[in-house]
């Protein structure tokens, strides 16, 4: 499913490399986790893999089921199946969350050859998701993640991983500011949504969200690099022991 | 003080040739022969005149009428069901108009009115204009009051169901038009008039707008599809107590558009909202928001909420004015001039002004320019919208504010299509 190469990255504007040589591989099906001290550069493996601007690959490669990844616009990337629900979810005032949804569903589905949804469809798709989320048709209203909640606008982003129907799914620290009900449905989200055709690459500090979704390999990352991977029980050594034993161990 | 010699060369030359219109009763001939004589006084702008510091007035003072194409005719209001009265190349067209005849609505053509004896406008023409010509010189507005032949005089006696719609259109490339609305909205009276199309190659529109107490008044506007036209408008208004006037003006193309509003708030509880979306392309397209407010009562609110979209060399200006008499405590007013510039090559120019003699006031103005916001267009375009629809969203996302001032959520509808519309043609 996601293939990345020895990829190395640094910021456009200062010369400043940021990953420093990334490996990783997460199969068809597969939950993978990455974790890592602040800094490390986890949300930056995650937009570069998503297009935004600003970043420099200088060496390596991504690629989405042997598609290459890194030459494409984000819009691409997306209809190609890719999801990121960003670490900070963005506000855009004036622009209606129901209106965002059904036009990035449109979109991708117009560049994937598909036949556009009517409003009215569509209005069933996305109440029937977001009941699941507990999140309530007058926030489907409001301009996007405007006046959210740090929890609300987390699930908003899985609100639209759920939408979009995406196959490689990149949740950035999507528990964080989450209460523990939250974190609940956002799990059985994730769970729901969880199938043979779809992947996904969880960022996150916590091994609690690893309770609820179980990985299948857990990657440390340090200093722009994937440092150490194991199992399950390496993101509770991290919880117990922090980095400090584990870059010791690296170094 | 003697004109500047250029300048009253200017006038000359551009009256030379005009006459007032002939005919009429003697107080219209009075008003305009007092126009035509206050204007050979102050003279036709001027470049260097402090209030046309940012837009040339050139393109309004050529003897000969600038050509331009004629664009198609814009789609105006078509959802809503009005009373329609079609103006010509400047001329009432009957044959396009709905009957002149509405519940609670005097209503005829301003040629009509100014030839009889005893009608009420006498005591109206020009004096809001005259009054209006206040700190700073308005002489286009003083050249509409002299030569303008026809327009719509409107007095609203009760709550009018249906929008009176004036739409402009153009059989001519060289068609000059001068047109004069005037509009009474009586104690405890509605009226909402609408205005759209494509006017003529220059339009000068007057309008005098007098609200008495409790009364309210809407007007909406829709300027657009003809790019190559030049246009100067007015829009004086008189607020009695507790009456309400709210004007929005959705602005599309243009070559050189110059909007004047001047308010003045007479009667205590008034309320006057202002508001505008500009959206322009290319290097010579020009628009301009001049309002003025003046509270002159106690305890009214003033709002002025205006925004530009301007790329590919586009220029936008803002001049807008809070002026705060000394009897006018309690005054809230609020004032917003914002642009979006979609490329480094577009100008925003703005002049927000405060000038305030009361001191239980508050008032507050705030004028921004800015870039598309790259953090929101990526998150847009990461859920898989492409770049221009993404764009269009933002856009009219930032217009959104101004799109809200508009009361009636039909109207605000139609021009949100507009826009949305304007976006996708991009022209
Ligand atoms: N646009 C940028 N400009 C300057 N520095 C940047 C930029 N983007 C990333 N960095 C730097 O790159 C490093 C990695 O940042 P990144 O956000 O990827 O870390 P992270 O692993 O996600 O951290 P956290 O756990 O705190 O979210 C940091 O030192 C950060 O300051
Ligand atoms: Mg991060």
């Amino acid at each position: 499913m996601l293939n990345i190469k020895g990829l190395k990255v640094k910021l456009e504007e200062e010369d400043k490399q940021i990953l420093k040589g990334v490996d990783l591989e997460v199969g068809a099906g597969q939950v993978h986790a990455i974790m890592g001290p602040n800094g490390s550069g986890k949300s930056t493996l995650s937009y570069v893999l998503s297009g935004r601007d600003g970043y420099e690959v200088t060496e390596g490669e991504a690629s989405l089921d042997g598609v290459d990844l890194l030459d494409m616009d984000p819009e691409e990337r997306a209809a190609e199946g890719l999801f990121l629900a960003f670490q900070y979810p963005v506000e855009i005032p004036g622009v209606g969350n129901m209106t965002f949804l059904r036009t990035a569903y449109n979109a991708q589905r117009k560049a994937r050859g598909e036949e556009e949804a009517s409003a009215a469809e569509f209005l069933k798709i996305v109440r029937e998701k977001a009941k699941d989320l507990k999140i309530d048709a007058e926030m489907l209203k409001r301009p996007v993640n405007v006046g959210f909640s740090g929890g609300e606008k987390k699930r908003n982003e899985i609100l639209q991983m759920a939408v979009l129907e995406p196959k490689m799914c990149i949740l950035d620290e999507t528990d964080s500011g989450l209460d523990v009900d939250a974190m609940k449905l956002v799990s059985d989200g994730v769970n729901a949504l969880r199938s043979e055709g779809r992947s996904f690459l969880v960022i996150t500090h916590y091994q609690r969200l690893l309770d609820h979704i179980t990985p299948d390999v857990v990657h440390i990352m340090a200093n722009g690099r994937i440092v150490k991977s194991g199992g399950p029980e390496l993101a509770l050594e991290v919880e117990k022991n922090g980095y400090a034993d584990l870059m010791d161990e690296v170094q | 003080m003697a004109l500047a010699q250029a300048k009253s060369d200017a006038t000359e030359a551009r009256l030379s040739g005009l006459t007032i219109p002939e005919g009429g009763a003697a107080w219209a001939r009075e008003a305009r022969h007092d126009a035509l004589n206050r204007l050979q006084g102050m003279g036709l702008p001027y470049r260097r005149d402090e209030y046309w510091r940012f837009t040339n007035p050139a393109e309004f003072l050529t003897q000969e009428t600038p050509r331009a194409e004629i664009a198609l005719d814009a789609p105006g209001f078509e959802g809503t069901e009005v009373l329609r009265v079609v103006f010509t190349d400047g001329v009432f067209d009957a044959e396009a108009s709905d009957a002149l005849e509405q519940d609670g609505l005097e209503i005829e053509r301003f040629s009509e009115a100014v030839t009889k004896d005893i009608h009420w406008v006498k005591g109206l023409l020009g004096v809001l204009e005259t009054a209006g010509q206040n700190r700073v010189d308005r002489p286009l507005a003083i050249f509409n009051t002299a030569f303008a032949e026809d327009g719509l005089v409107l007095r609203a006696t009760g709550k009018v169901g249906k929008p009176v719609h004036v739409e402009y259109r153009r059989s001519n490339e060289t068609a000059e038009a001068v047109l004069r609305h005037m509009v009474r909205v009586e104690d405890g009276a509605e009226l909402t008039l609408l205005e759209s199309g494509v006017g003529a190659s220059r339009l000068n529109t007057g309008m005098e707008v007098d609200i008495a107490d409790n009364g309210a008044f809407h007007h909406v506007r829709m300027q657009g599809r003809d790019h190559e036209r030049r246009a100067a408008t007015h829009v004086f208004a008189r607020l009695g107590q507790e009456s309400t006037f709210k004007s929005f003006t959705l602005s599309l193309n243009g070559m050189m558009t110059r909007n004047e509003v001047i308010i003045t708030l007479k009667g205590d509880d008034a309320v006057a909202h202002v508001a505008g979306a500009a959206l322009g392309d290319g290097r010579d397209f020009h628009h301009d928001d001049t309002v003025f407010v003046t509270h002159d009562a106690v305890n009214c609110e003033s709002r002025q909420v205006f925004k530009k979209v301007l790329r590919n060399g586009a220029t936008g200006v803002f001049q807008g004015k809070i002026l705060v008499e000394p009897d006018a405590q309690k005054t809230d007013g609020y004032q917003i001039s914002q642009s979006l510039l979609l490329d480094e090559d577009a100008n925003f120019l703005a002049k927000p002004e405060l000038e305030i003699y009361a001191d239980d006031v508050q008032c507050s103005h705030g004028s921004t320019s800015g870039a598309i916001d790259e953090t929101a267009l990526f998150y847009l375009k990461s859920r898989g919208i492409p770049e221009d629809k993404a764009q269009d969203l933002l856009v009219l996302a930032f217009v959104a504010e101004a799109l809200a001032e508009i009361e009636d959520e039909e109207l605000a509808e139609t021009l949100r299509e507009q826009l949305a519309g304007w976006l996708e043609r991009r022209r």
